[in-house]
């Protein structure tokens, strides 16, 4: 694990690993993006409706994915102080948030044609809706201070909390629903799909994690440039 | 034990002397429960169906107005060093704290809650089971708001943070507190829903003093 | 007549790193009982860094501390019982009485409220007894301050800037008080600008252990 903790080891293997990702990415989506678009089937019920499903969905995913990427790393970097572990955090958060409004926002587009509204009350949707509050808050405590390692660390914390508690906060909204009755879109799924509808849905999953990788190793690059930068500024300051 | 009912000896007769903060948390309570049917209307019949609702999402935003200053003003003013170095552990400390705060925050609170019940028209029924879901739910916020008052020492933009923080946080109290109550009207049994909002106090009392003295130790460091 | 048992408290290759920067390196440092280390060195030097390191509230980036040969860390109830901590806070609440002040913090290390007396008789301040803290001038505060630290017995005293906002006169007592801590077989450490006259003590220039070399490549990150 430690061949790794050194980051100029890392940054050699980022630099190569990059535009691999890069090339999986945009080749996955544009297959994911075809069949999505061409080669599903609509939808009985919904109709061309369905399609938005091949984004939302795993925009969902991936949302969900980031916050327990975000909790493991900031376990780590708690636990074995390991350098890495928070610049891999905090470059987590904000893709994670855009990975979860963007599910909120097809979740809006897709409920419109569905229900007639731009928004209803669903369990999934209200959950992640909660779950955008918890990035938003991760990352403006990172910002707060003016100590960057105590955002780094006072953030861990919090993302862990967090991660404790989203089942809990799952489980309630799924309580609170029940009690209220709403409908739900995401009704099929699972073996009766057919694999005309899976197989795409599977491709642009995949295509969202090789995103997500690609991003990070970019923002993980572009952070540990960052700090080289701040601590030769430093050196100024200090005469050190 | 001594030394814990020292120290919340100790923050009740700060809270006391430096006098006005629980009377103004539960002026805020009752405010901000006020503002509803003037937003929604008087008729009765509406007011009982949000009664629940307004009174428990009024509990939640006070007891989180004198959150801020739980730890701050020992932060500013030293003492916080000097508890993290007593021969008692920061988590006992906190528990502590945090049982002063309810006690200032929480308590007045319940007390206050009968009377905002019949101004919002609550049923008769629904009583007793907000005052129960009050009293085994304000401690958790207690707790949790805790660790999110921790985690704020020494950043700028403290307050709003904290409600940032820990509002989210908040969500499975509110939404079980007012399903009890809830029940309770509709004559269904209320039970699950206490039973629910006690198991959250207890996974609180053991999880949140270690988080909120993590958060207190990178404080000082 | 040695009032505590014969100890040491060793630092050994202690690494400081602030703020992404690192303050000082190589540190080591021995004070023996009945011994005196005083720190010296410029601004941003590390001086309250290192007494922060040693109270256990700053973690070191590498390098260890003993107590007695064993790792001083290991347990922070037991290190911080016997420590005292003297900041650049007083710690001093403006709605206690100087009394209820030292009182608290005295109950809280196991004492009792009969050494309050005697404590605020070294500092020349038993007319503050029943005095709020909101009343007293700043040097006023540092004595009750001071005064805790004498009203509960631990070895190891850590004080960051003693004399700060202290007349003449109360030097004098602080250095008659530290004198006859010592004598009991007592600790000090202290960071000073005035001229605190401790005879035999040590002098730790942390200059010398200023970081020039380029920046660790764990630091560098």
């Amino acid at each position: 694990m430690h061949r790794f903790a050194n980051p100029t080891r890392f940054l050699k293997i980022a630099a190569a690993v990059q535009p691999w990702m890069a090339g999986l990415t945009i080749i996955l989506f544009g297959t994911g993006l075809y069949m999505a678009f061409f080669t599903a089937p609509p939808d009985y019920q919904q109709g061309e409706s369905i399609r938005i499903m091949y984004v939302h969905v795993p925009a969902a995913w991936m949302g969900m994915f980031c916050y327990a990427a975000m909790a493991v790393a900031s376990a780590v970097a708690l636990i074995w102080k390991h350098p890495l572990a928070d610049v891999a955090a905090k470059a987590t958060a904000p893709v994670g948030a855009a990975f979860t409004f963007l599910s909120l926002a097809t979740g809006s587009l897709w409920g419109k044609p569905m229900w007639g509204t731009w928004w209803v009350w669903d369990a999934r949707l209200t959950s992640m809706l909660i779950l955008l509050f918890l990035y938003i808050g991760y990352m403006a405590l990172q910002g707060a201070f003016d100590d960057r390692t105590r955002g780094a660390k006072a953030s861990a914390v919090l993302a862990l909390v967090g991660a404790v508690n989203l089942p809990i906060i799952k489980f309630s909204v799924d309580w609170w629903n029940t009690l209220h009755q709403t409908s739900s879109f995401m009704k099929q799924g699972g073996p009766s799909m057919p694999p005309e509808m899976w197989i795409p849905a599977v491709v642009m999953a995949v295509a969202f994690k090789t995103y997500y990788v690609w991003v990070l190793l970019v923002r993980i690059r572009q952070e540990l440039t960052a700090n080289k930068v701040r601590i030769l500024r430093l050196k100024q300051v200090h005469g050190g | 034990m001594g030394k814990f009912i020292e120290l919340v000896k100790r923050d009740l007769a700060l809270a006391f002397r430096q006098g006005m903060d629980s009377l103004m948390v539960v002026a805020f309570f009752i405010i901000a429960v006020v503002l509803f049917p003037f937003g929604v209307g008087p008729e009765p019949s509406t007011l009982a169906k949000i009664a629940g609702g307004t009174i428990w999402v009024a509990a939640l935003l006070s007891s989180m107005l004198s959150l801020e200053r739980l730890f701050q003003t020992d932060h500013d003013d030293g003492s916080l060093e000097l508890l993290a170095l007593a021969p008692v552990p920061l988590e006992i400390t906190v528990l502590a704290k945090v049982v002063a705060h309810w006690l200032t925050t929480g308590l007045p609170l319940i007390v206050t809650a009968p009377l905002l019940a019949v101004l919002m028209q609550l049923p008769s029924e629904g009583f007793l089971v907000l005052i129960a879901a009050l009293l085994l739910g304000t401690p958790t916020l207690s707790l949790i708001g805790a660790v999110g008052a921790a985690l704020i020492l020494g950043s700028r933009r403290g307050g709003v943070l904290l409600s940032l923080l820990v509002l989210p946080l908040y969500i499975p109290i509110l939404i079980f507190g007012v399903s009890a109550v809830d029940a309770a009207i509709f004559d269904q049994s209320v039970r699950p829903h206490l039973v629910f909002l006690a198991a959250l106090l207890v996974g609180a009392l053991a999880l949140t003093p270690w988080a909120a003295a993590a958060g207190l130790r990178q404080a000082l460091e | 007549m040695s009032q505590f048992l014969d100890f040491h408290f060793n630092g050994d290759n202690l690494v400081c790193v602030r703020s992404e920067r690192t303050v000082f390196r190589g540190l080591t440092f021995t004070v023996p009982a009945g011994g005196a280390l005083t720190l010296v060195g410029p601004n941003g030097s590390g001086k309250s860094s290192l007494l922060r390191m040693m109270a256990g509230l700053l973690q070191p980036a590498s390098g260890s501390m003993t107590w007695d040969g064993e790792d001083a860390l290991n347990d922070m109830d037991v290190h911080g019982a016997r420590l005292h901590y003297v900041g650049h806070h007083d710690a001093v609440k403006p709605v206690l009485t100087a009394a209820e002040n030292i009182g608290f913090w005295a109950r809280l290390r196991g004492g009792g409220d009969d050494t309050i007396q005697g404590a605020l008789d070294v500092f020349d301040i038993k007319h503050l007894y029943d005095v709020p803290g909101r009343f007293l001038s700043a040097g006023q505060k540092r004595r009750v301050n001071l005064a805790r630290i004498i009203a509960a017995p631990a070895p190891l005293w850590l004080l960051d800037e003693p004399t700060t906002a202290l007349d003449k006169a109360t030097i004098k007592r602080l250095e008659a008080a530290i004198q006859r801590h010592r004598d009991g077989g007592g600790m000090v450490v202290l960071s000073t600008h005035a001229d605190v006259d401790t005879p035999g003590s040590q002098t730790l220039n942390l200059a010398n252990f200023a970081c020039s070399a380029p920046l660790d490549e764990h630091v560098m990150v």
